[in-house]
């Protein structure tokens, strides 16, 4: 890869692609759920703004609507909803422990290293000159993935989970100047249905189990059965 | 054409008027005359299909042909049984005060939601659409299965959320790089996701990028399908929620689920097919085998250690599924038939189980399985058809699986004998877990006090004999139809 080759804005939207990955480091990184949040907020306006970028690049103007609808939705919408509702929960002093957080920033560092791996077949097929964020779109999806295994916290968990929505719909612009509309919008709308089911979700665990600690929520496992079997026959 | 817009519309409009009707019990006998008006738009246009070919909408959006219509009528039939049974059940429900009016008119707009989105997944032409509907059809039952507002029904809808959300954004995944790999082959990007294009150019696809594609949309879609090791959710979202949820749940998603995989199966297929030197032409298929024999083996163990009926049946679900999962990985005309077969008949079969199961639990005022007791003599109908129907899951002679079963280990023995082995074994340990814990439920002594209750077991008799139909002998029309579904999928039928 030689970037002296790319054109000025080219190399922004490479430069915005590595940011957008940095947010992801510092979505793992971060143990406060309100700058968690923020953070996220940070990263879908990162992605809106290489979408404009790339759009200006190739000349493809449907994807001006796909960046101002990720704008509105995940840089200005969901954050603010999540922000809402961590207020009205009073959890915004919260901090949360992450285990061994050296040890989840190393395995994220070798997740990078494994979708440039993955993805380099991918690569050599494409003739754009943004192919080598592809990988960095598949990374965004799996650190997301680790962040999800990683946290406790109901609210921490839905981050990670829009954060692989992001590395998604990254992908998709990055690889192929986005999807067609209908099934963006579609995707934007499930999005956004999710976003208020969540809601409800918080207030349901939180109403249930006093917490938003998931690890709490574990009467269904399979072992907790056998533990239950052993105190009947004890 | 309009017989289609129809099926897809009817639902529609029933989600939004039930969010309005304000009274409950009429709520549930408008709910089943939705889903009945939707199972006569269907039928309606499977005959079309059936006389005049697959049928592409203009603007490409919706594609029909022998392999989905049947699904597609498959899922209207059985939501309008469940629909006849859910009235008085859940209007028992809200007699023991377990849910409100509010929540009973979630419960109502939602099952005609959940309708919609699986019929718009079954016929649309649009991957990234089927997509969207999938993760629709999981958006739509998430809150009914935190219905009872329990911990333990929280909990499960939050799993089921979770998990079933970061599967499924794998197959998003799987779909961008179908997309692209279509990019880079098509002039213009617009359609590269619709299936018929796609499955017209398959030879012309990079076969390294749909491989990679592959993996992600088996992982995201097998969620969905509750291959294990991605299976965790479903015993607890199919056990926690409303039994009529239950039943469309195991009986129909999970088969949506599933189609969803053997069409991007087939695209796999010509991709490696037609490419020179690729070191493992038969890759879909192999994963597919190896998961379902995987998910068969060990849902199967897991039936053993059951405490709770609904959960049992759940491990039940993802055993069939899972030899389904196998028979369309193995391929082939024989196996691809049995598989057809038995979606249909498990379909049939496991949403009469869960309506029976729903009475039961009513009987017992438990789900725990040591709790219910003595179902024969309470109420000989509903002890009956737990009986009969757990003898159809299993795959006894009479009844249709029993014929499906036989086709897939035939088709096993000619390409992979040794398998077979294996299946007949994972199939007597299967057996051998619902009846340990079927026995003492269906007979034993009753509890005292344990009194019938009113039970409509219309659909689970409808079910079980046209399950036993199929046994004993497959309707002339219905395996012309399976047999040009496999002539679609594995190249040529086996009539």
């Amino acid at each position: 890869m030689n970037f002296a080759q790319f054109t000025l804005q080219e190399q922004g939207v490479v430069i915005l692609a590595a940011l957008v990955l940095f947010t992801s480091f510092s979505l793992l990184a971060q143990t406060r759920i309100i700058a968690c949040i923020h953070a996220f907020a940070w990263q879908g306006a990162l992605v809106a703004a290489a979408t404009a970028m790339v759009a200006l690049v190739a000349g493809q103007h449907h994807l001006y609507i796909s960046a101002l609808i990720t704008f509105a939705l995940k840089a200005v919408l969901i954050p603010w909803v999540l922000h809402r509702i961590v207020v009205k929960l009073q959890i915004t002093r919260e901090v949360e422990t992450v285990v061994n957080p050296s040890l989840v920033l190393l395995a994220a560092a070798a997740l990078v290293a494994f979708s440039y791996y993955v993805a380099l077949p991918v690569e050599k097929l494409s003739t754009l000159a943004t192919r080598n964020t592809i990988a960095i779109s598949m990374a965004v999806v799996l650190l997301g993935m680790l962040m999800m295994v990683t946290r406790r916290q109901a609210i921490t968990q839905v981050v990670g989970f829009m954060s692989i929505e992001n590395g998604l719909f990254f992908a998709a612009v990055v690889s192929t100047h986005g999807m067609p509309m209908v099934v963006e919008l579609g995707v934007a709308f499930d999005l956004l249905v999710a976003t208020v089911i969540f809601g409800v979700f918080f207030f349901q665990i939180r109403q249930s189990i006093d917490s938003l600690d998931v690890d709490r929520l574990s009467r269904l496992a399979e072992s907790t059965e056998e533990e239950e079997q052993q105190d009947n026959h004890g | 054409m309009n017989a289609l817009f129809a099926t897809l519309l009817i639902p529609l409009l029933g989600t939004l008027l039930m969010a309005v009707v304000p009274r409950c019990r009429i709520a549930g006998w408008v709910n089943v005359a939705f889903a009945a008006a939707t199972t006569a738009a269907s039928i309606v246009l499977a005959l079309e299909i059936f006389e005049s070919g697959p049928l592409l909408s203009p603007g490409k959006f919706f594609y029909v042909d022998a392999f989905n219509v049947y699904l597609l009528v498959l899922t209207a039939f059985v939501a309008t049984t469940t629909a006849i049974f859910s009235r008085p059940y859940m209007d028992h429900e809200l007699a023991q005060g377990r849910v409100n009016n509010r929540r009973m008119r979630l419960y109502h707009a939602m099952y005609q939601g959940f309708l919609f989105t699986m019929l718009l997944a079954l016929s649309t032409n649009n991957l990234g659409i089927l997509w969207v509907a999938l993760e629709g059809a999981t958006l739509a039952t998430v809150l009914l299965v935190s219905l009872y507002r329990t911990p333990e029904s929280v909990e499960a809808a939050w799993k089921y959320f979770i998990l079933c959300g970061v599967g499924i954004a794998q197959a998003l995944f799987g779909t961008v790089l179908l997309y692209f790999a279509a990019a880079s082959v098509l002039t213009s990007a617009e359609d590269g996701l619709l299936w018929t294009t796609l499955h017209g150019i398959a030879g012309q696809l990079d076969p390294t990028v749909m491989s990679i594609a592959f993996v992600f949309l088996l992982v995201g879609y097998g969620t969905k399908v509750g291959l294990v090791p991605l299976h965790n959710w479903l015993p607890d979202a199919h056990s926690e929620g409303p039994t009529p949820m239950s039943a469309v749940l195991s009986g129909l998603l999970l088969n949506v689920a599933l189609y969803a995989v053997v069409r991007t199966k087939m695209l796999v297929d010509g991709a490696l097919a037609a490419a020179p030197n690729v070191p493992q032409p038969q890759l879909a298929g192999y994963l597919m085998m190896a998961f379902g024999l995987l998910s068969f083996l060990v849902a199967g163990l897991f039936l053993h250690r059951q405490r709770d009926i609904k959960r049992m049946f759940s491990y039940s679900s993802i055993e069939h599924m899972g030899l389904m999962t196998f028979a369309f990985g193995l391929g082939g005309p024989l196996a691809t038939f049995a598989a057809l077969l038995h979606m249909t008949l498990h379909s049939l079969v496991k949403s009469a189980i869960f309506v029976t199961v729903g009475h039961a639990t009513h009987i017992a005022g438990t789900q725990a399985i040591d709790k219910i007791r003595g179902l024969i003599r309470t109420q000989p109908t509903v002890g009956w058809g737990l009986l009969l129907g757990t003898a159809a899951i299993a795959g006894f002679p009479p009844f249709g699986l029993f014929v499906s079963e036989f086709l897939l280990l035939i088709a096993t023995m000619q390409s992979w004998p040794w398998l077979t082995v294996v299946l007949l074994s994972g199939l007597a340990i299967a057996f051998a877990g619902l009846f340990r814990n079927i026995h003492p439920m269906v007979y034993g002594n009753q509890p005292e006090g344990q009194t019938p209750v009113k039970a409509n077991m219309l659909p689970v008799y409808l079910h079980l004999l046209l399950a036993l139909w199929f046994g004993l002998a497959i309707p002339a029309v219905l395996a012309q139809w399976f047999d040009q579904a496999t002539q679609l999928i594995a190249g040529k039928g086996v009539l």
